[in-house]
């Protein structure tokens, strides 16, 4: 019976493992693919072929498209931690009416579906003038990591003790000064998570870039991995399609998986608390 | 808002003894003028990204504006939702069965990834060796941006060259190839299972935070009784689970309702996967109709704000930490 139930423990761990990996190591071993072998399924690397890794740098200007990815998602990660930092003292540490409300219209923010500020958003993008350029992207962006990020980081600041601020204001620091002597200090982790999780988000964000961009080098990773075409129009370029989706996924799952545990408690102040 | 009152209490009477009333009032005054000054950019950004776009699509829904002119567009009332000469979104059967697509991915994938997130939930908090090893490989799909597992299993899914036909014919499964992103049927579970591969991990950590907060003396007591494990998961934990669960199943059912980028790399615009938000863009943005496009997404808009609204208060979901503390 106890042997039994190690080995149905012991299964489900396997099958577990296996399902979570086996995607990610058959793109890399498909990547290494190139003409025919391509083509017929192997679980086992069977060649070493840097053809598609070349390709996708010379045939497409994806090196432009992983630096516009890495402009936004900087630019909107650093943004909203500001913006974040300075209302969550606000909300989290002072108490005045309405405060309850406001926290409730951040929140319904986000969970608006993208689409229904799809069409509005275009419109204000085009009379700005910034549409099909990265300051359109970082823009629409703000919509979806601002409202967590507040969310987030007030979770946090609340949770700080509250003597902190009554001994700053004996000393009689001014609230800038207490937001930058004293609450930022203690803030770095909470920053850190936050701004992965929306540098994540904005990272991966695709309707925003699939329909505020229109040509090839203002795109940014996500719409040129899915609008990647080969040569001909019937035949998509799996191999290219492939090598780029793993440059752009190692990097990621390694960030995730050296900040696991910050990662998690992210995501549940975000969500199991907020 | 139990809780800031009690907070405006305790601080006023903490300090009464140092300072005079009307000292301390002045001070509250100063710290909340200062508190609106910090909200300020935050809340004019929010109003810039989010409240104004969203009544200019809702403005935009009464009107017959075009792509390549919003701004001199005629008002033309509900004629986009409903007329009698063209219809309108109302009475279009495409966007019924993108209503009905959204709804039934939003069930089976979501009720599927609750079932498999909470097995996955049980397995992580059991202790075996290697378990920080399990722990990150399942945070693997979660890394993975969307189009990108998309891509990864179309490419896994293809109909000649796919692995996945490759491994079914070899167990015997099945004997011809199946087209699984093109075929009417089998298209939906392929979308519904690249999300369930994807997201199942965020529901599991949520739900093993909770199961890591349960008290432990339940199942102590439990033990020495002698209950069996399965009726103890039954009558204690999935009980005890049942704050953390419907919180994120909320979340998880606001994200498959507004589903997009995985179902447009996938399949496309194929009727049998056109979802709300699929349905929506097309208008918008391919068929360039912005009017009847934005007449859609506030369709969208208000089926989410109605169904959260709804889960919330017969859920008795506490979403605030203000209600919590």
């Amino acid at each position: 019976m106890k042997i039994l139930k190690r080995l149905g423990l012991w299964t489900a761990i396997a099958v577990t493992f296996v399902i979570s990996v086996f995607p990610l190591y058959y793109a890399f071993i498909t990547s290494f693919e190139f003409g025919s072998a391509l083509f017929t399924p192997s679980y086992w690397p069977k060649m070493f072929d840097l053809t598609n890794y070349i390709s996708v740098f010379l045939e497409q200007p994806f090196a432009r498209n992983i630096l516009n990815s890495i402009i936004v998602a900087v630019t909107v990660v650093a943004i909203s931690l500001f913006l974040g930092v300075t209302a969550a003292y606000a909300l989290g540490r002072v108490a005045f009416r309405g405060r309850a409300a406001l926290l409730l219209t951040v929140l319904s923010v986000s969970m608006f579906p993208q689409v229904a500020v799809l069409s509005g958003m275009f419109e204000l993008i085009r009379s700005i003038g910034i549409y099909n350029s990265l300051p359109g992207l970082i823009l629409a962006n703000l919509v979806l990591t601002l409202p967590f990020t507040v969310w987030v980081l007030t979770t946090f600041m609340r949770e700080l003790p509250k003597e902190l601020e009554e001994a700053a204001f004996v000393d009689g620091a001014s609230p800038v000064q207490l937001i930058y002597h004293v609450f930022l200090p203690l803030m770095w982790p909470a920053m850190v998570t936050t701004g992965l999780l929306a540098f994540i988000v904005a990272w991966n964000e695709f309707l925003f870039a699939l329909t505020f961009t229109l040509s090839n080098d203002m795109r940014t990773v996500p719409v040129a991995i899915a609008l990647i075409t080969g040569g001909s129009q019937y035949e998509l370029p799996w191999g290219a399609i492939m090598a780029a989706s793993v440059i752009v996924t190692v990097p990621l799952v390694a960030l995730v998986l050296v900040f696991q545990r910050k990662i998690v408690a992210g995501l549940t102040a975000g969500a199991v608390k907020g | 808002m139990a809780s800031s009152s009690a907070l405006t209490d305790s601080r006023a009477s903490s300090s009464a003894p140092t300072r005079s009333r009307a000292s301390s009032n002045a001070l509250t005054r100063s710290r909340v003028r200062s508190a609106w000054m910090f909200m300020i950019p935050m809340l004019a950004v929010l109003a810039l990204v989010a409240g104004w776009p969203l009544l200019r699509t809702i403005w935009l829904s009464f009107t017959d504006a075009t792509l390549d002119a919003t701004s001199n567009a005629q008002f033309i009332g509900l004629a986009n939702y409903y007329n009698a000469t063209w219809g309108g979104v109302l009475s279009d059967p495409m966007w019924w069965n993108s209503v009905w697509n959204t709804l039934w991915f939003m069930g089976v994938s979501v009720s599927l990834e609750l079932v498999l997130g909470l097995a996955l939930a049980l397995l992580l908090n059991q202790a075996f060796r290697g378990r920080g090893l399990l722990r990150a490989a399942v945070l693997v799909p979660w890394a993975i941006p969307t189009v990108v597992s998309a891509q990864m299993w179309g490419w896994m899914l293809h109909d000649q060259f796919g692995v996945i036909n490759d491994m079914l014919m070899t167990v015997g499964f099945i004997s011809d190839p199946i087209a699984w992103t093109a075929g009417s049927t089998t298209a939906m579970w392929a979308v519904v299972m690249v999300d369930v591969w994807k997201t199942t991990p965020f529901m599991a950590l949520l739900i093993l935070t909770g199961l890591q907060m349960l008290p432990s003396d339940c199942y102590e007591a439990a033990k020495v009784d002698g209950v069996h494990p399965f009726k103890v998961f039954w009558k204690v934990t999935l009980p005890l689970l049942k704050p953390a669960i419907m919180v994120a199943v909320i979340f998880r059912a606001l994200d498959a309702l507004r589903i997009f980028d995985l179902i447009y790399v996938l399949t496309s615009n194929a009727s049998s996967t056109m979802t709300m938000s699929v349905y929506a863009r097309q208008q918008l943005v391919d068929f360039q109709d912005v009017g009847y496009g934005s007449a859609a997404s506030t369709m969208l808009f208000l089926i989410i704000a109605v169904l959260t609204v709804a889960y919330i208060t017969l859920g008795k979901v506490k979403l605030g930490s203000e209600g919590q503390s």
